[in-house]
């Protein structure tokens, strides 16, 4: 048979880890973590996400949440623990170090470890972000524990675990991933896959400062600089409120242009599906779905995307999913809100005509 | 100058298949193909290769059929190629194999001396993890660079290498002591064809395979599934959704179709119009 | 510049190029192989079936490990109108033997398999190479190849052709003819996935158990054609194909043709349920015995699909193609052993000896009836399919209709449809071609 089957285990011990035998040293291991991103002063609203999230894991688990912040600025880092206070956590770990200036795996992995192997949580949440990814499968490493790497759902099981689930093979298949004997349980999930939580303004709680006492001269790796993306003519897809994209269907790459006219009647951002990318009508940053970004606007709409199951995956967090298809057979009307059969190309531009004549009714009428 | 590269065969996910009924991966007829990310890197490895004389070793661990993709990079100019294969690494999740590739990594240096840079792509099509290249580094003491766009310069003498680095909201420039382990982000460069001298080489090539007691592994608790903290207990279709999309039925030209989806469209999600009036409103103040 | 000399350059590794590198290479000849997809079988997706024999004499053990799909123990041949199929079904039990005769395989699978055999006798072998021309000296013998890739041509002592179907290096060094549209197929094929657990329960199987399927009648529209259904273990293989001249005279695309054959309600409940994965579109050379072109010359031989080694009436290919790559290296083998020179004189000992194989007995036995089934196509591919299925229409139906009455109304249906002088001169001719 050509089926997928989990190989035998190699010698006696058997399948043991398949079974919660959770070690004495682990024991101690309590409360759920996220470790908040921090750039240039911001906090990554994926970190926010997350505590949203970890507050529910940590409620189910009746433990406490709380967030890493790590960073330079003292300012900044109060800031951050406010907001983290404020969208979930009860205490917040505060890392001040003029050497974590700027992300770096080096100090940000060896501070992070530091913590965790001080004060054991049982859960830790990143990002995956490219600084989350980096950084989670060092640290996992280094702890020599098990991660999960971009979950679309996290819950906790009747045993008490962590069970991660995210997609596999290109998405066409979902698997569940407990790490049953090690501690911390570490996953990662990408921004807009979860939803963003409540403020509560005004909620505090404790902080717990803790000194990296890293030395700057002892550190390999340095930042020489930053080109910021805002300098250049970068997408900022996954925070877009509104969404236009296209695919393979609109035929050429000059009819790419209706695509980011619609966008500009709207303000939205644009991007597309994959052989787009390949093709070179998009740059990769404009990629939408598994292998590039999940979006979650209020309104996405898609010309001449079929809808495949790798595409799916990145825009089914979308309040409203508009498809316009001449096939209507298109596997995209599975999961669109609304569809319209229809050649993109000759809708388009009506489309952004409507658009705009409608909101400049609007506006007229206000 | 001494570079590796860890590549990986991975099934073309384009073509895999669920079972219908038990929901399993149906691998039969699929082929494999070299995870694409990994040529960027090789193509890079390549580049280097070129400009200081250095060895290009590939390294895969993975079943016997393995070696063909090894093969394939020797095609493309690669120097030497490694198989690590063993079924005692059936299983393994991205620790037991950072874990297998780092031993193996270890014994590529004591045999054709250490690398200078070690690199992974960015991640795989199959796993999908983007861990291995960390867990690597983390395990041999390399320094690391992930989701590296472009190397700037690389500099022998001093024993430093200076990268782009793709980072939130911009791009890092980075630079570190060798040696270095690079992950390679997509798209940087372009694969180059061998020249048939390449590939009559290449198909001569011996591929070095070792297995575990070879790289010197005792503890065999550290391969494969019972190296693996992680575990898989469910694997499952994404559930369909029962309700489909609303089709919007305008007959005539694109304009009243266009109108009539206007409509639609905002009668579906109100707040988005009256964000767009306010945001308008802003505009033409 | 490559200083090397090869004993043989094969281009091509389908199922010719592979017996052929194997079979010298496992002689201890210095053989190198130039395929130009990305592995063996790559351009060769899908199922097939493959006959033991011409393979046993090549590699004896291969069912130790060949990727082999089931084993072939139910024949049966439709004769399809556009609703019905009237059937002659042969199993057989002897077919569950230790040795089995017949078996569905992938192509890509069995191919890569074979390929990897061909590597352990010995042989060099590259991929994602073209073979672009012949590289010949100034007398006109055939002294090795130029690739696609950037570098010098290689050298060889004999070059073997097995470059399938087209053969296109042939035709751009001037050895042969471009390839006549009327004695080539174009077939389409596609693999229906299906758990194997409804594919025995379908078709009455257990185990290995496969049965094929040979459609032919109307499902063609009237063009020189058949269509096959094969089980493999987890898939089904579906396809339809028909000469391409006619297919160019027709406004009929294969693609309609296989929907429509798909979609018969003799074929569609097989398929039900099935996931289609793969398309495929291949031509298959069915000219027969006269359309063999020059299979040897100075330094050269060709081999399989590309002199047209194919039965088109027991749909059989793979195993000629087998069988004339063995033949060339044996011929290539005893003349390198002789230290004999590659003269086109010395290489006529290839056809010599394929005069003895059934390869080309069987050619030569079925040499008039490609031309017989193309000239007579509507008849063969519309009028009797569709007098037969009334025919057996008639005969079951019970409606009150006494049966001497039904005989008389069969026999004037056929009358009506072919006066009986032009059928007894098709069964006639066929009998004829037959022979
Ligand atoms: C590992 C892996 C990862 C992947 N990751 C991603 C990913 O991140 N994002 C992604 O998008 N894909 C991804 N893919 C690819 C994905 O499987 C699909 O191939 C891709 O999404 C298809 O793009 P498409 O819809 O533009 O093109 P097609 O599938 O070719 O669809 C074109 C559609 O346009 C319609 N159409 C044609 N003409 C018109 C017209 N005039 N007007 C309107 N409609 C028209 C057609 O009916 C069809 O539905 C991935 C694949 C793999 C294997
Ligand atoms: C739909 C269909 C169904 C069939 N079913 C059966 C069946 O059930 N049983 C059976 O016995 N036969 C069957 N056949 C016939 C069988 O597939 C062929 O007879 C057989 O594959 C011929 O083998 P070959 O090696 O001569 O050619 P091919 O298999 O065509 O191999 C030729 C190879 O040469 C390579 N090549 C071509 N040009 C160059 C070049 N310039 N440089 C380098 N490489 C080159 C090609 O990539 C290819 O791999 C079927 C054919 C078709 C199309
Ligand atoms: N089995 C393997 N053999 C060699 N390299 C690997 C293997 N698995 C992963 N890698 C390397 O690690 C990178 C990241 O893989 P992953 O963590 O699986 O996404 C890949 O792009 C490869 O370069």
């Amino acid at each position: 048979m050509a089926e997928e089957k989990k190989p035998a285990p190699p010698a006696a011990g058997g399948r043991a880890n398949t079974k919660k035998e959770l070690p004495e040293h682990f024991k101690a291991y309590k409360h759920v973590w996220v470790a908040v991103e921090i750039e240039h002063g911001q906090v990554h609203p994926v970190s926010y996400e997350l505590l949203g999230e970890g507050r529910k894991l940590a409620d189910k688990r009746g433990v406490e949440l709380a967030a890493v912040v790590m960073g330079d600025d003292r300012a900044s880092l109060e800031d951050a623990a406010v907001a983290c206070f404020e969208y979930g956590a009860d205490c917040v770990y505060l890392a001040q170090d003029p050497a974590l200036a700027h992300y770096r795996n080096e100090t940000a992995t060896r501070v992070l470890t530091d913590i965790v192997n001080t004060y054991k949580p049982e859960i830790l949440l990143l990002g995956a972000t490219n600084l989350g990814r980096d950084l989670a499968g060092s640290v996992a490493t280094t702890l020599l524990t098990g991660l999960t790497a971009d979950c679309t759902e996290l819950a906790i099981d009747e045993e008490g675990s962590l069970a991660a689930t995210r997609p596999t093979f290109g998405g066409s298949l979902l698997c569940t991933i407990f790490t049953l004997n090690f501690r911390p349980q570490m996953a990662t999930v990408r921004p807009r896959v979860l939803a963003m939580p409540e403020r509560e303004a005004g909620r505090t709680g404790r902080i717990v400062e803790f000194a990296p006492g890293l030395v700057e001269d002892d550190i390999v790796t340095k930042v020489l600089d930053f080109i910021a993306d805002r300098d250049s003519d970068k997408a900022q897809l996954p925070y877009a409120d509104i969404v236009v994209a296209g695919g393979l269907g609109l035929g050429s790459a000059e009819n790419f242009q209706l695509i980011r006219e619609l966008a500009g009647v709207l303000g939205a951002e644009y991007g597309g599906s994959r052989p787009l990318v390949q093709k070179g009508w998009i740059t990769s940053d404009r990629q939408i779905g598994q292998t590039g970004k999940t979006i979650r606007p209020k309104l996405y709409i898609a010309a001449g995307i079929s809808g495949a199951i790798q595409h799916r995956v990145g825009v089914e967090g979308a309040d409203v999913i508009v498809a316009i298809n001449t096939d209507p057979n298109a596997p995209i009307f599975e999961f669109a809100h609304l569809g319209i059969v229809a050649d993109a190309v000759t809708l388009l531009p009506a489309l952004s005509q409507a658009f705009a004549r409608r909101l400049r009714v609007n506006r007229l009428a206000s | 100058m001494h570079i590796v590269v860890c590549i990986k065969q991975v099934p073309d996910s384009a073509q895999i298949r669920v079972h219908p009924v038990t929901n399993t991966i149906m691998r039969q007829g699929v082929p494999t193909i070299i995870n694409p990310y990994d040529l960027f890197a090789l193509e890079e490895a390549l580049r280097l290769k070129e400009r200081f004389g250095a060895t290009v070793t590939v390294l895969t661990m993975g079943p016997p059929t393995a070696a063909d993709s090894l093969r394939k990079a020797l095609t493309f100019g690669a120097d030497r190629a490694v198989l690590l294969t063993d079924r005692y690494f059936a299983g393994s999740d991205t620790l037991a194999t950072s874990f297998a590739l780092s031993m193996a990594l270890r014994k590529i240096a004591a045999d054709f001396g250490a690398p200078e840079i070690i690199f992974t792509g960015k991640q795989t099509i199959d796993g999908d993890t983007a861990q291995v290249g960390p867990g690597i580094a983390k395990r041999l003491d390399y320094n690391q660079l992930t989701y590296v766009s472009r190397i700037v310069e690389t500099d022998l003498d001093a024993g430093t290498i200076r990268v782009e680095r793709r980072a939130e909201g911009g791009i890092q420039v980075l630079q570190t002591r060798l040696p270095v382990l690079v992950t390679m982000l997509e798209a940087t460069n372009e694969m180059r064809r061998g020249s048939i001298e390449n590939a009559l080489i290449a198909a001569r090539a011996p591929v070095v395979t070792w297995n575990a007691t070879d790289v010197g592994i005792e503890d065999l608790t550290k391969c494969g599934l019972r190296g693996s903290p992680t575990i898989v207990k469910k694997v499952f279709a994404p559930t369909a959704r029962t309700e489909k999309a609303v089709i919007v039925d305008a007959d005539g030209s694109a304009d009243a179709k266009a109108q009539a989806l206007v409509e639609a469209i905002f009668a579906r999600a109100p707040t988005v119009e009256h964000e767009l009036n306010e945001q308008a409103a802003h505009h033409y103040v | 510049m490559i200083e090397e000399k090869f004993d043989a350059i094969v281009v091509g590794a389908g199922p010719s190029g592979n017996a052929a590198a194997y079979t010298m290479a496992r002689e201890g000849l210095n053989v190198l192989q130039i395929e130009r997809g990305e592995y063996s079988g790559s351009k060769n997706v899908q199922g097939a079936i493959l006959y033991a024999d011409a393979l046993e004499k090549i590699i004896p053990d291969f069912r130790e490990d060949a990727p082999l799909e089931r084993h072939v123990i139910e024949q049966r041949m439709w004769m399809m109108d556009d609703k019905s199929h009237t059937g002659a079904h042969y199993r057989s039990e002897d077919f569950n033997e230790e040795k089995p005769n017949r078996y569905t395989i992938l192509r890509a699978q069995f191919d890569k398999w074979f390929s990897s055999k061909v590597r352990e006798a010995g042989a060099l072998v590259l991929f994602e190479t073209t073979v672009t021309e012949l590289v010949k000296d100034l007398s006109g013998q055939v002294i090795g190849v130029r690739t696609d890739r950037q570098g010098s041509p290689i050298m060889a002592n004999v070059v073997i052709l097995a470059e399938g179907v087209n053969g296109l290096v042939g035709q751009r060094s001037g050895l042969r003819d471009e390839v006549s549209p009327d004695s080539v197929a174009l077939a389409v094929k596609e693999m229906h996935f299906l758990p194997r657990e409804t594919i025995e329960a379908r078709f009455n199987l257990t185990g290995n158990e496969g049965v094929v399927i040979e459609a032919m009648g109307t499902i063609t529209r009237g063009m020189t054609g058949t269509g096959f259904l094969y089980t493999n273990e987890e898939s089904i293989s579906v396809g339809i194909g028909c000469i391409v001249s006619d297919f160019a005279e027709s406004d009929v695309t294969p693609n309609e043709l296989l929907e429509a054959f798909k979609n018969h309600p003799s074929i569609k409940p097989l398929l039900a349920g099935s996931e289609c994965k793969e398309y495929a579109a291949h031509l298959i050379p069915e000219g027969g015995y006269r359309a063999i072109p020059r299979l040897t010359g100075p330094g050269w031989i060709v081999v399989g699909d590309a002199g047209q080694f194919v039965n088109a009436v027991h749909r059989e290919g793979s195993n000629l193609a087998m069988t004339t790559g063995r033949v060339a290296a044996e011929t290539v083998v005893a003349l390198t052993r002789k230290r004999e020179p590659m003269t086109a004189a010395a290489l006529k000992d290839y056809e010599k000896r394929l005069e003895q194989t059934f390869v080309m007995k069987d050619l030569k036995k079925y040499q008039g009836i490609p031309a017989l089934l193309h000239a007579r196509k509507g008849a063969f591919f519309g009028a009797y399919p569709r007098l037969v299925s009334q025919a057996m229409q008639t005969w079951f139906r019970v409606d009150g209709t006494d049966k001497k009455s039904k005989e008389q109304a069969i026999y004037r249906n056929f009358r009506e449809t072919r006066t009986l002088w032009g059928m007894l001169g098709d069964a006639f001719n066929l009998v004829r071609a037959w022979r």
